[in-house]
């Protein structure tokens, strides 16, 4: 082995490359919000009484968790175009992201939606609250504690996902540092740098979210 | 699009297939290694194999693929994008595997172990022979699912430039310029391929909570 590791590259680049975390960070923010969007409103649609609208829902979450995020990120920013929409790569790669995690966060909300016992909606009718005021005061939150370690993991999972945004040159870290590599050709410094970037925002995402959990969630159930 | 064409990414889906069975393959050995270290009782393997897992599902794929792309030709083994590609995938299989196969032994009743040890069998003879059976059970749902997951993961080859279904989804569309109708087809194929596995883990799992009630 007679290669001398050689991190200058890197060195220089770390403004850019810190400026494109950012970049992935509102991918992946942009991202979620979309995909809670569709995620309810998919929700919403599969409980709907007409059995094609259900079919269609069902149809959509299966398409999409069945074939590649990289395969539907060329569909889409192939088919906006055709459909008259022209954007640029970061918002049609927040469009693809959102779509798929939107995909995801269906199933997961029906699964919290299901889990509320039907005798809690029940006994707030009995006790003559509003059917809106049951939904906010009894059901919403045990259901969002349910639902909330799968859909925080789908969202980290969304977060890594961003990096595939790059094969359509998206503004953020992968495709920031294939520039950096293309550049200084220190491949190996350059994504092993990039990759523990990942690592860390990963992390940070992941304490955010159960500091988040126990501010609000941690209230003791029987 | 032709008939030349079609040919061409059904190629492609021949490599794709065979990355992801040798992925799968090589990452269930590497990663039953990973589960039975990560429930071996000494701190240090424990600890260990919980900070492999954790870099592995805190990175993105596309990275791991890069870094390992690069990092065995620095180390000074040269090797096609193919090898390279299924070390990269297996590694990450393997971490993923072995978190999965590690929530399932440890969800095997204490007192299967117990028993076991009561009956004096030996380490090897208590896993192979009682935990293990039940283990793989348990976790079968799950590893479909992740069988999925790798053969989506196999079309991130193609940005490390390895031509699988997705790659050559990509050369036909730059020649006949019609990317909805080639990705189209490309996104059936896989379709085709994951979907029956999605439908039986969703009927292993069913079948499983039945019979666990």
């Amino acid at each position: 082995m007679n290669y001398t590791l050689d991190f200058t590259p890197v060195i220089d680049g770390l403004p850019n490359l810190l400026w494109a975390c950012l970049g992935t960070f509102t991918l992946a923010i942009c991202g979620m919000l979309l995909a809670i969007v569709i995620g309810i409103g998919g929700v919403i649609l599969r409980q709907s009484p007409l059995k094609p609208l259900r079919w269609l829902v069902i149809g959509f979450v299966e398409l999409i968790r069945n074939t590649p995020f990289l395969v539907q990120i060329f569909f889409i920013y192939f088919a906006l175009p055709l459909a008259g929409i022209r954007l640029d790569p970061t918002p049609t790669a927040i469009i693809a992201l959102g779509i798929n995690g939107g995909a995801y966060a269906i199933e997961i909300i029906r699964g919290g939606v299901q889990s509320i016992s039907k005798g809690q909606m029940e006994a707030g009718l009995a006790l003559g609250l509003h059917k809106a005021q049951v939904f906010r005061l009894i059901i919403l939150k045990p259901a969002l504690r349910a639902i909330y370690p799968s859909l925080t993991s789908q969202f980290i999972l969304l977060t890594l996902t961003t990096s595939i945004a790059s094969a359509i040159s998206a503004y953020e870290l992968t495709s920031v540092s294939q520039r950096i590599e293309s550049d200084s050709f220190r491949s190996f410094e350059v994504y092993f740098t990039v990759t523990a970037f990942y690592l860390v925002i990963s992390w940070v995402m992941m304490r955010i979210f159960a500091l988040f959990s126990s501010r609000y969630f941690s209230y003791p159930v029987r | 699009m032709g008939r030349e064409e079609f040919l061409f990414l059904l190629a492609g889906l021949k490599w794709t297939v065979a990355l992801s069975v040798v992925a799968f393959i090589c990452g269930s050995v590497a990663g039953l290694m990973v589960a039975l270290a990560r429930t071996s009782g000494i701190f240090i393997v424990e600890r260990l194999t919980a900070g492999y897992i954790a870099v592995f599902q805190g990175t993105p794929l596309l990275m791991q693929l890069f870094v390992v792309y690069y990092g065995l030709a620095l180390i000074g083994i040269q090797m096609d994008a193919w090898a390279a590609v299924s070390v990269g995938l297996t590694l990450h299989a393997s971490a993923f595997l072995g978190e999965i196969w590690r929530g399932s032994i440890e969800a095997v009743p204490r007192g299967q172990t117990e028993a076991a040890k009561a009956l004096s069998l030996g380490y090897v003879s208590r896993m192979k022979d009682v935990v293990l059976p039940q283990a793989i059970r348990i976790s079968l749902p799950a590893t479909i699912g992740f069988l999925v997951q790798l053969i989506k993961g196999t079309s991130l080859a193609s940005i490390v430039g390895f031509t699988e279904l997705t790659r050559a989804g990509n050369i036909i569309s730059n020649q006949i310029f019609q990317p909805l109708t080639v990705f189209g087809v490309v996104g059936a194929l896989y379709f085709l391929m994951c979907c029956p596995l999605t439908i039986y883990g969703a009927h292993l799992e069913r079948k499983f909570l039945t019979a666990s009630r």
